[in-house]
């Protein structure tokens, strides 16, 4: 088998060696295997080092300086550590840090507790389960602008479908509360949100996992006479885990920069109750233009996301090779 | 084949032949592009700009940006020097970062060479849309459009027999536009939640958008009354006991009150479009405005004509309004500067002037608010003098964008988010103008 798999490789090698028009043949003539490497995946390298590292490096310099990219006429100053002292110490800075946690926290219980289920009940192949999944996976394939401003209308207290269900089942007046402008519920609109939009990518990727579970290893825990709840926190669950654990961490990154959806929704309001990290960030990036002061914010928060995920990809690794 | 060579050829030919004129004709077309916000003004002066194509041969080509994202696009378009707009009528508060940084071209030698003056206008517009520094003959814009926060009423509901009387025995007189914050808010709460043909109605559409301007506009209409002032007259930048002033505390509450007792459910990030559909669908019986939406709203089909009246912004201490409205400039990364002047040559002329209040659009030039027939030319022209008369805008600082984004989230989050008191969103304020000012280097 293996002999027979060099075999074919060698020969999709021949085609291509006589595919290769002679002057380029030998203009590589002369290059080794590592000068060639390099010249496939140089220009891949330009260009990573110039959106992607460049401006890193240029950000984690004007963090020092108190630049304002409206007023580049004025110049600028190093101001040492001044912005990170400014940002750490600024209590509206925290309250966003811990307005964003607490829609970290929430949506990603919700999603997880619900994605998980969902793809358990997909996974049961049901009559007509393709379909269902169809229709599960659709919020996800829109657009977020779109998914806050149609939810803005549910949310309308006088003619949104929201508010009347809830009158409905709740007895009470549809324009009695307001999702978005009241202060206690406003955090809960977003969090409901995310979670109807992302609660999908999640049960997909869990019913990757589940799907990649082999059925003999349930038929022998049948065989030991292992109960169903037993079956699930034994097989079920550890295996689907890293599966679980690598959604989790997708939709983590992701929420800790999310910013279109809420901006739609909420603007940050009311108030500021609802102003994510990343609201917070782009205000004073781009409205205040306090450059150097919001580089310094956007490298704390680098910072913060890169070593959770790195803790996090360590924990992954650690579960998928028990 | 010889046939489809022959066609082919003929095709080439001609493309040549033409080509030499075609490129000729387009290098000669002359076109400029003036930014602005997309609302009713900017569809008159479409109109009024025809006039200016058919006299000089320029095209004009417009872009329109909607209020909400104005000051976002178009303050980023200046800060990396975009060519995007030759002629821009930018908001009055940007004027004095526009003309620190060179975005804006100094309009004095234009002014002088074509006898332009700017003694032909209303003294309050050349003050907040063309000076910089603030008073100094320095002039960077012409103005363009007046404007003010003012109001606008249900006239139809406030005739009625049944709610005249009701209002009277309630409150022992007519049931009548406001002359004060205090009666607007009796007779907000009058309205609020009433019967009117069926339809559960409220008090008043007011400012409380969270994310450009809106809670500031709306809130510091009621400052103002107040007697509101953003810094010690004798003494630049000093804003303690001014900006958290008791008077200023006071008005705070009271735009606050205002918002809890009598605005529609869910108006918790509003402004003027907000407002307008609010308005136009009978939801409300006032509605906080820029007097630029007025001509409009007059010729609604639905609720226009005698249907509704204006009223100007109630005083309480002393009368004042919120300034709008907007100068006109050219951008000084243009490459059609020559042409943008023009336009603006032919703008300040009073026949233009004129024609342009005839289509919807706030001339406060001489010519047209001293005419004697001014007041009497429409409904909320007397408001619109009279509230002209009393304007005070938002600090037009370089930095304006730090100082209006701190207003937004203190106001907003004591308004509507019920975040601390009055007192402490005002001593919040007054801390972060400081922290703003001492960035800049001015205290």
């Amino acid at each position: 088998m293996a002999e027979s798999t060099t075999r074919g490789i060698e020969k999709v090698a021949e085609r291509a060696a006589r595919a290769t028009p002679p002057g380029m043949a030998r203009r590589f003539s002369g290059l080794s295997d590592k000068a060639v490497a390099w010249l496939f995946i140089g220009p891949t390298l330009v260009l990573l080092l110039a959106i992607n590292i460049f401006p890193l490096i240029w950000t984690v310099y004007l963090s020092f300086t108190n630049y304002k990219a409206n007023r580049a006429a004025r110049g600028y100053e190093f101001i040492g550590l001044r912005n990170y002292e400014r940002v750490l110490t600024d209590s509206d800075i925290w309250q966003t840090l811990q307005v964003t946690a607490h829609f970290l926290i929430w949506t990603m219980t919700l999603q997880v507790i619900l994605g998980f289920a969902l793809a358990w009940l997909i996974n049961k192949q049901f009559k007509g389960h393709g379909f269902w999944t169809t229709i599960i996976l659709l919020p996800m394939m829109l657009s977020p602008a779109v998914v806050g401003n149609f939810w803005t209308f549910l949310y309308q207290p006088q003619i949104g479908l929201f508010n009347y269900v809830i009158a409905f089942f709740g007895g009470i007046e549809p324009s009695s509360f307001q999702m978005l402008g009241d202060v206690n519920l406003a955090p809960w609109a977003i969090v409901i949100v995310d979670t109807w939009m992302w609660t999908p990518y999640i049960m997909l990727i869990c019913l990757a996992g589940l799907r990649s579970i082999p059925d003999y290893i349930y038929e022998a825990a049948e065989v030991d006479r292992a109960s169903k709840w037993r079956q699930f926190w034994s097989i079920t669950l550890p295996m689907v885990l890293p599966f679980l654990m690598l959604a989790v961490l997708f939709r983590v990154i992701e929420n800790f920069k999310m910013f279109d959806l809420v901006v739609e929704l909420t603007s940050g309001g009311p108030g500021s109750i609802t102003e994510l990290a990343s609201i917070n960030l782009k205000r004073e990036a781009f409205e205040k233009w306090r450059t150097g002061y919001s580089s310094a914010f956007a490298i704390i928060l680098f910072v913060t996301v890169f070593g959770v995920a790195n803790i996090y990809v360590k924990a992954l690794n650690k579960v998928k090779q028990r | 084949m010889k046939k489809v060579l022959a066609l082919a050829t003929a095709v080439s030919a001609a493309a040549f032949a033409f080509a030499g004129p075609v490129d000729e004709a387009q290098a000669q077309s002359k076109e400029l592009t003036l930014c602005w916000a997309a609302w009713d003004p900017a569809n008159a002066l479409v109109e009024l700009s025809k006039d200016f194509t058919a006299q000089s041969g320029i095209d004009m080509k417009f872009e329109f940006v909607p209020w909400p994202n104005f000051a976002d696009r178009m303050l980023n378009e200046l800060n990396s020097g975009g060519k995007l707009c030759d002629l821009l009528i930018g908001d009055s508060q940007w004027i004095g970062g526009s003309a620190e940084n060179g975005h804006y071209v100094k309009l004095n030698a234009f002014f002088d060479k074509e006898d332009i003056s700017m003694d032909n206008f209303l003294p309050a517009t050349v003050y907040a849309y063309s000076t910089w520094p603030k008073g100094s003959p320095n002039y960077w814009a012409l103005p363009a459009m007046g404007d003010a926060l003012g109001w606008v009423y249900r006239k139809d509901w406030f005739s009625r027999p049944e709610l005249q009387a009701d209002f009277k025995a309630k409150h022992g007189r007519d049931l009548a536009p406001p002359a004060t914050w205090s009666e607007l808010k009796e007779v907000a709460e009058f309205f609020q939640g009433r019967e009117i043909d069926g339809k559960k109605v409220y008090g008043a559409a007011i400012f409380t958008e969270r994310g450009s301007e809106g809670i500031t506009m709306g809130a510091t209409a009621a400052l103002y009354s107040w007697g509101f002032e953003y810094q010690n007259p004798d003494k630049p930048y000093d804003m303690d006991g001014f900006v958290n002033s008791a008077a200023a505390v006071e008005a705070l509450d009271f735009y606050k009150d205002l918002y809890k007792c009598c605005t529609p459910p869910g108006y918790t990030d509003s402004y003027m479009q907000e407002g307008l559909d609010a308005f136009k669908s009978g939801q409300v019986a006032m509605m906080m405005n820029w007097f630029a939406f007025f001509p409009g709203l007059y010729k609604d089909p639905v609720v226009g004509g005698e249907r509704i009246g204006f009223f100007v912004n109630p005083g309480q201490k002393v009368e004042a309004s919120t300034l709008g409205g907007q100068g006109i400039s050219v951008v000084a990364y243009s490459d059609k500067q020559e042409e943008a002047l023009e336009y603006i040559k032919w703008f300040a002329g009073a026949d233009v002037q004129k024609k342009w209040w005839s289509l919807g659009g706030y001339a406060v030039h001489n010519a047209v608010v001293q005419d004697p027939g001014f007041e009497a030319s429409a409904p909320f022209a007397a408001d619109f003098l009279k509230a002209m008369s009393g304007v005070q805008d938002f600090w037009q600082e370089p930095a304006y964008a730090e100082l209006m984004l701190a207003m937004q989230k203190r106001f907003h989050d004591y308004v509507v988010a019920d975040q601390g008191t009055a007192q402490e969103a005002m001593d919040k304020l007054k801390e972060d103008w400081v922290e703003v000012f001492e960035d800049e280097g001015k205290l």
